[in-house]
């Protein structure tokens, strides 16, 4: 692939016909992806939103082989996968794709992905991080992030929603030595598609975080999708960056932050912090976290 | 280690190995692409000699070091739908943690072939070997083959490879080895040169693998509409493959000349007044108990399941209808019920006609590894002989046969 991903769209291994709710991220951001990748690739997929949307039986929107076994073992599947392809001479020539959602990675997947990382397999795995357990009705992940109401974190008497900042899964791939480590947006598919043809160039084990909003787990309008991916990106909140093991990583852009509350107040999610007396306080906390991004990544 | 001293036979050699080490000349033999294991004990002697095969450059295998048992079998699962043959081996928690990976295997039908070395489950914690865990994947879809002795383990191994693989069957398989009893234990083996084996073992050749040549899908959601239909293509593939069972130690036979029994082996079971019924390594305890209760005019024989799942139920029948009383010698329970072989025997003979169904006790003897010998056995026959006396078994369901009483809270007052 090259920068032509956008205009080959049509041509991507991943076709209409899923069952994804209107306006979902994850499958734009997989849409991307697989015109990235073209056709020489094996995807591997957690259970998840992505894996039930794409496999009622007899259909599937996959063009390419497609494996999923279970929730929490994306990345030891991938790991077998990868060398499988080695013994039966297709080594380097077809690349092994993971795509987990943000439980299956940050929560019950990460041993099995830790796994992955230090035998070094060459696998790029990719996260659809919609922050939440959207699959089984919108539960919180330890991707939520601080102050995000869920069915499992409401707001009430007594709790304002989240109140544990966002695992920094990304920090954690870096931490393994892995090769090459990046985020993106389903707001900026060019970069996203540039991140995923840059990682599948180096061997090695690749991990790659793109932020994708839920609209019916955040509470907004699925026309909105990508609008509300660019908010959370020109806010600091989502930093699009890649990282390689001993460099600076190296961020996009962003000019002048707009406020978090842009960002805030378009989803349903965190309306509760702008009603109750103490919401200020945890919205003042929210935009410090934007405010300590763009000073780490040079936003 | 091997011992210096080996024969050579016509189509191997003779050598005293340790029975884990058997097991890993058997793998290495059947040439797996990919190898993921985490260590456990009793398991570890296995893993560690297939390690140093690797190393060694003796065995063309990826071996895999994972990160837990869940893993290593989910490596295997990857690789095994990407095409090629693969091997991992486990014990008690490893295997309860694999579970999961288990069931998926089987009704995605990938052969991936096991090892489980038996050993208790916690609470509490032990090295003690029963079947308690290997029993827990009973309804998993999973092949069990139970084996007798480290010839056996070796020779079974072999076996397993074909019958998981055959097109008719395409389910994980896993021989199940009594742990130390006989992965610790030092034998003489007849291993196999390289080419008889090739002989009786072809290159695996997937029916469906992942390949961007002809793109196809694994692991779909079904609903309510056809995950009944996926099941009912599992359980069909399972009861082939007591055929393939049968076949496999056939023509193992034909070309090695070593039999240790198909679905089941029946010792001395034709003319017998009682059958102990029993899986794994007592059996030769058992085979030895049967002789000298014969020697003192008492009928006695053994029947040896074999293959555990498919259950050989109208093998089972066929073998005890003629006796009047069998005791299962259990090795694992199911807590509130009964002993797990036990419960399918019974079963089993319920469908047997009028006057073949003989009295069935349920023993627990071997169970959390203590020990069975021969006046274990006897015992237990004479327990079988007053329940003859008095017409019905025991009122329990599942005897603990050699409970140390005074250990009991309740008797301790």
């Amino acid at each position: 692939m090259n920068d032509t991903a956008l205009e080959t769209y049509g041509a991507s291994p991943y076709t209409p016909g899923h069952r994804a709710c209107p306006g979902c991220g994850a499958s734009i951001a997989v849409r991307t992806i697989l015109a990235a990748t073209g056709p020489e690739v094996v995807v591997v997929t957690a259970t998840g939103c992505l894996e039930t949307f794409t496999s009622p039986y007899p259909y599937t929107p996959w063009g390419v082989p497609w494996l999923h076994v279970l929730f929490e073992n994306a990345g030891a599947v991938a790991s077998g996968v990868e060398l499988a392809l080695k013994r039966r001479g297709l080594g380097g020539r077809t690349k092994v794709v993971a795509i987990g959602g943000d439980g299956g990675t940050f929560d019950i997947g990460l041993g099995s992905l830790s796994g992955m990382f230090e035998r070094g397999h060459d696998v790029t795995y990719i996260c659809y991080d919609n922050e939440a357990y959207m699959n089984t009705g919108v539960q919180r992940s330890s991707a939520t992030p601080v102050g995000a109401s869920t069915t499992t974190t409401p707001p009430g008497a007594r709790a304002w929603g989240e109140d544990r900042p966002k695992k920094d899964m990304p920090a954690i791939a870096l931490a393994h030595g892995i090769p090459y480590v990046a985020t993106a947006s389903v707001a900026y598919p060019r970069d996203l598609a540039r991140k995923v043809v840059q990682a599948l160039a180096i061997a090695g084990p690749k991990y790659l975080e793109v932020h994708c909003p839920c609209p019916i787990g955040w509470g907004f309008d699925p026309a909105q999708t990508i609008a509300l991916a660019r908010l959370a990106v020109r806010s600091g909140l989502v930093p699009l960056f890649e990282a390689r093991p001993g460099q600076p990583p190296t961020a996009r852009k962003i000019g002048r932050p707009c406020p978090v509350t842009e960002y805030l107040q378009a989803q349903k999610r965190f309306r509760h912090l702008f009603e109750r007396a103490d919401g200020a306080e945890h919205i003042a906390a929210i935009q410090a976290i934007a405010d300590a991004n763009v000073a780490r990544y040079g936003l | 280690m091997m011992t210096e001293g080996r024969i050579t036979t016509a189509k191997g050699r003779v050598a005293v190995m340790e029975g884990s080490q058997a097991i890993a000349q058997a793998v290495k033999a059947c040439r797996p692409a990919v190898i993921s294991a985490y260590p456990i004990t009793p398991q570890t002697h296995i893993v560690e000699t297939l390690a140093g095969m690797a190393a060694r450059g003796e065995l063309d295998a990826d071996y895999v070091r994972a990160d837990s048992e869940f893993s290593a079998a989910s490596i295997l699962a990857g690789a095994s739908a990407t095409g090629v043959r693969t091997y991992t081996a486990s014990a008690s928690q490893g295997l309860m943690l694999m579970t999961e990976v288990i069931y998926y295997l089987a009704g995605t039908r990938l052969p991936v072939v096991f090892t489980g070395a038996n050993r208790q489950i916690t609470a509490p914690i032990g090295l003690q070997p029963d079947h308690q865990d290997t029993m827990s994947l009973r309804d998993s879809g999973i092949i069990q083959l139970y084996v007798e002795s480290v010839q056996e383990a070796y020779d079974t191994h072999i076996q397993a490879f074909r019958i998981a693989e055959d097109h008719d069957v395409l389910l994980p398989a896993m021989v199940c080895v009594d742990g130390f009893v006989l992965t610790h234990v030092f034998e003489p083996v007849e291993i196999f040169d390289q080419p008889a084996v090739d002989a009786f073992l072809p290159p695996y050749e997937p029916v469906h693998y992942l390949s961007p040549d002809r793109p196809m899908v694994f692991g779909s959601f079904t609903d309510e509409t056809n995950t009944l239909e996926a099941r009912y293509i599992t359980q069909q593939a399972a009861l082939r493959a007591a055929a393939r069972v049968e076949d496999a130690a056939r023509a193992y036979q034909t070309q090695f000349g070593h039999f240790h029994g198909g679905l089941v082996d029946a010792y001395r079971c034709d003319d017998a007044e009682i059958v102990l019924v029993a899986m794994g390594s007592v059996i030769g305890t058992l085979r030895e108990a049967a002789d000298r209760l014969r020697a003192g005019g008492i009928s006695a024989g053994v029947l040896k399941v074999r293959c555990f799942r498919p259950f050989p139920a109208q093998q089972v029948r066929e073998a005890l209808g003629g006796a009047r009383a069998v005791a299962v010698l259990d090795r694992s329970l199911s807590f509130g019920a009964a002993g797990v072989l036990a419960t399918d025997v019974k079963a089993a003979l319920y469908d047997s006609p009028e006057g073949r169904r003989p009295l069935v006790l349920g023993m627990l003897a071997g169970y959390g590894g203590r020990e069975v010998t021969v006046d274990t056995a006897r015992k237990i026959v004479d327990e079988a002989r007053r329940a003859l006396g008095a017409g019905r078994p025991p009122s329990c369901a599942a005897s603990f046969v050699g409970l140390r009483r005074e250990l009991l809270p309740e008797e301790r007052t």
